[in-house]
C-alpha cells in the first residue's frame, strides 16, 4: 500500500514536471504545445549525448555529474523550445486554432523522426544507471536515488513558483496571460517573454527527459509521445495554467497510474490514464483548481 | 521560410475566372479523376502497382471521412485510426469467426462504427477544438491498447486469413482493385453531396463561427455529432476495405502515425475541399512508394512539410471555393510585414 503511493508520487512528480511546461504555454498564448512531449525526448537523447561526450571522464553513477549535465541538457532543450516557438508558432499568432494544432503536430513528428535520423531507431542505454540499494520507509522501499531525483524536481518546482509569482518576469507572463493586447500597448515586449516561457517549459521537459533516462536506463525517439500525453492529462486534472493545479494533477494522476497498475495490470495503465481524462474533462473540464475561463465576448 | 510572400499586387477585380480556374472548378473534373482511376491498371498492372494502387484507393476513401469531422466541420480528430481500427476488426472478427464473406459484415460494421462515434463524441464534442483533439488522440489510443490486451481481436499478433469482400471470388487484384476504386468513388460523391447539403452547410457554419451558428438556431452539438457520426462510417468502412486487402489485421496498424497521415493528406489537399483531399490523399499514399530510397527521412519530411503548408499555405493546395465573391480581407495586400496580416482572433 505505501508502496504503490510512494511509486505514484514518485512517477507523478516527472508528470508535473512536464505537466508546468504544457501549462504554463497554454496559460500565456492558450496553446496546446503539441511537442512537448517530443522536447522531452529531446532533453533525454542530449543528456545521453552529453555523457556519452564526457566518456570516462565521468565517475559512474555520480550525481554531480549528474546535475551537470542536467543543467547543460536544459539549456539545449529550452533552446530548441525557443527556436520551436519562432518557426512553427510565432509567424501563425493570430490565426485559426486548427492551423496552430496543426503545426504543434507537425512539429512533434519533425522532432521524433529527426532525432531518429540521427540517433537511429533503436533504444538507446544510459551509461548512467541510478538503481542504489533501497531503504524502507513505513513498508516501502525507496532508494536514495528515487529520493534524490524528487528533491531536484520539487526544487525546480519550487524555483520555478518562485519565479512566476515573485519576480519582475513572472508578472510580465501573468499580465500576457491575462491580457495580451493590453501588455503590447504598456509597453511589454511580448514575444520576448513568450520566448522565455518556451524557454523555461522545455527546458523543464528536458530535465524531466535526462532524469527518467538516469532513473529507468532506456530511451527512444517515441518516447515523448505518452509522456505529452499524460503530461496534458496531469495538467487538465488539476486545471490547466494553474501552476499549483497542475504540480497536484501530476501527483494525482501518478497515484491514479499506480493503484490502476495494481488492480488491473500494467498493460491496462493507460487506457485508464485516458479513459479517465476523457471521464474528467466531462464532468469538469477546468479542472481540481482551474478558474472558469471565458472564451469570447 | 516564410521568404515566399503574397505579392504586393491588388486582387484584380471585373475579370472572369482563367481557364485554368474554370476547368479546376469544372464539375465534370470528378469523372476525370475517376477515368483516370479505372484506366490506371492499363498502363501498368503488375501486383505491386495494383497494391499500391489500391492502398491509395482505401486511404483516399479514408481521408475523405477525416475531411468531413476536420475539413467540414472543423473538429480536429487526432484519433481517426480509432475508427478505421473499430471497422476492420468488426469485420475481421465476424468475418473469420461466422465465415462470411466481408461485404456481408458491413451492417454490423456500420452500427459499430456509429456506436463507437456516439460513445467518444456524445461526452467530448462540447469540448472547445484543442480539448476535443487531445481526447480523440487518447481516444485512438485506447481503442489500440485495447485491441492489443483483448483475446477476441488477437493479441498483439492480430486477426489472420480475413476472406475477400465476396468470400474468395474477389480475390484477383484487378477485379479488387476496381471494386474498391467503384466502392470509393461512391463514398467520395455521397461525402461531397452531404457537404453541400443542408447539414453541409450548418457544417460550415460551426466551422466559421460556433457562437454564431448556435445563435441562429443551429444545435451546434447534434449538427457536430453528425459530422462525428458520419465521419467514425466512412473511417469503418474503409476499415472494412483495409482489412479486405490486406487479409490480416493487427494492432500495429492502428497507431498515431496512420492518424497523422490521414490528417496531413486532409490539410495538404485543403480542409473541406473534396477534390483537394482527394488529391491529398493520393500525393500522400504514393508519395513514400516514390521516394523509397528515402525512406528514414519520410516523417521527418512529413512533419516539416505539415509546418510548411501550414505557414505558406494554411488553405491547403486546392482549397474550396465558394461561390461567393472573395472576402478582400482574407487577401491582404500588406507586403511590408514579413507576414500577411491576421489581426482577427
Amino acid at each position: 500500500m505505501s508502496q504503490l503511493i510512494w511509486n505514484g508520487l514518485f512517477v507523478g512528480s516527472f508528470y508535473a514536471l512536464v505537466a508546468l511546461g504544457y501549462s504554463m504555454v497554454y496559460g500565456i498564448i492558450k496553446l496546446l504545445n503539441f511537442a512537448h512531449g517530443d522536447l522531452y525526448m529531446l532533453g533525454a537523447f542530449s543528456g545521453y549525448a552529453t555523457l556519452g561526450a564526457l566518456g570516462g571522464a565521468v565517475p559512474g553513477g555520480s550525481l554531480i555529474a549528474l546535475l551537470a549535465v542536467l543543467g547543460l541538457t536544459m539549456l539545449v532543450t529550452g533552446l530548441s523550445g525557443v527556436a520551436l516557438e519562432r518557426v512553427a508558432y510565432r509567424p501563425l499568432r493570430g490565426a485559426p486554432r486548427l492551423s496552430l494544432l496543426i503545426t504543434a503536430v507537425g512539429a512533434s513528428f519533425a522532432l521524433e523522426y529527426g532525432v531518429r535520423l540521427v540517433a537511429g531507431p533503436n533504444p538507446q542505454v544510459y551509461p548512467v544507471r541510478l538503481d542504489g540499494t533501497g531503504m524502507s520507509v513505513l513498508g516501502a522501499r525507496i532508494t536514495l536515488q528515487q529520493l534524490a531525483l524528487m528533491a531536484v524536481a520539487v526544487g525546480l518546482m519550487v524555483a520555478l513558483n518562485a519565479l512566476v509569482m515573485r519576480s519582475r518576469q513572472g508578472r510580465a507572463m501573468r499580465a500576457i496571460a491575462l491580457d495580451p493586447k493590453a501588455c503590447l500597448m504598456m509597453g511589454v515586449d511580448v514575444d520576448a517573454v513568450i520566448s522565455r516561457t518556451f524557454f523555461i517549459g522545455s527546458a523543464l521537459a528536458g530535465a524531466a527527459g535526462v532524469m527518467s533516462g538516469a532513473y529507468y536506463g532506456k530511451i527512444d525517439f517515441l518516447m515523448g509521445f505518452i509522456i505529452g500525453l499524460k503530461a496534458f492529462t496531469a495538467a487538465v486534472i488539476g486545471g490547466i495554467g494553474n501552476m499549483k493545479g497542475t504540480m497536484l494533477g501530476g501527483l494525482v494522476l501518478g497515484l491514479l497510474e499506480s493503484f490502476s497498475t495494481d488492480w488491473f495490470g500494467g498493460e491496462w495503465r493507460d487506457v485508464f490514464a485516458f479513459g479517465f481524462l476523457i471521464l474528467f474533462l466531462t464532468v469538469r473540464p477546468t479542472g481540481l483548481l482551474g478558474e472558469r475561463v471565458t472564451e469570447r465576448v | 521560410m516564410t521568404a515566399v510572400q503574397n505579392p504586393p499586387v491588388k486582387p484584380v477585380r471585373g475579370r472572369g475566372p482563367s481557364v485554368v480556374t474554370r476547368l479546376l472548378e469544372s464539375r465534370r473534373l470528378g469523372w476525370g479523376g475517376l477515368a483516370l482511376g479505372l484506366l490506371a491498371p492499363f498502363v501498368t498492372a503488375t501486383p505491386y502497382a495494383l497494391n499500391v494502387m489500391t492502398s491509395a484507393a482505401v486511404f483516399v476513401m479514408l481521408t475523405v471521412g477525416l475531411n468531413i469531422v476536420v475539413g467540414y466541420c472543423g473538429l480536429l480528430d487526432l484519433g481517426f485510426a480509432a475508427f478505421l481500427a473499430v471497422g476492420a476488426y468488426t469485420g475481421g472478427v465476424l468475418a473469420t469467426r461466422l465465415e462470411l464473406p466481408l461485404l456481408a459484415t458491413v451492417p454490423a460494421v456500420v452500427v459499430a462504427t456509429v456506436v463507437a462515434g456516439v460513445v467518444i463524441g456524445g461526452p467530448t464534442l462540447r469540448l472547445r477544438s484543442d480539448y476535443l483533439a487531445i481526447v480523440t488522440l487518447g481516444f485512438g489510443e485506447i481503442i489500440r491498447i485495447v485491441a492489443n490486451n483483448l483475446d477476441v481481436t488477437g493479441g498483439p499478433s492480430g486477426i489472420y486469413g480475413i476472406p475477400g469482400l465476396l468470400g474468395d471470388r474477389l480475390s484477383d487484384p484487378v477485379v479488387f482493385y476496381y471494386t474498391t476504386v467503384v466502392i470509393v468513388s461512391v463514398a467520395v460523391l455521397f461525402a461531397a453531396r452531404l457537404g453541400r447539403s443542408r447539414i453541409g452547410r450548418a457544417w460550415r457554419f460551426v466551422r466559421e463561427d460556433e457562437d454564431a451558428a448556435e445563435a441562429s438556431g443551429i444545435n451546434t452539438y447534434r449538427v457536430k455529432l453528425a459530422a462525428y457520426v458520419a465521419g467514425a462510417v466512412w473511417g469503418g468502412l474503409s476499415g472494412v476495405l483495409f482489412a479486405a486487402q490486406l487479409s490480416a489485421i493487427s494492432p500495429a496498424s492502428f497507431t498515431f502515425l496512420q492518424s497523422a497521415l490521414v490528417l496531413m493528406a486532409v490539410v495538404l489537399g485543403g480542409m473541406g475541399s473534396t477534390r483537394g483531399v482527394v488529391v491529398g490523399a493520393v500525393v500522400i499514399s504514393l508519395l513514400p512508394e516514390l521516394l523509397r530510397d528515402l525512406a528514414d527521412y519520410r516523417f521527418f519530411v512529413f512533419g516539416v512539410l505539415l509546418i510548411v503548408v501550414m505557414l505558406l499555405r494554411p488553405q491547403g493546395l486546392w482549397p474550396h471555393r465558394s461561390r461567393e465573391p472573395d472576402d478582400p480581407a482574407t487577401r491582404s495586400t500588406a507586403g511590408a510585414d514579413d507576414l500577411p496580416a491576421k489581426e482577427e482572433k
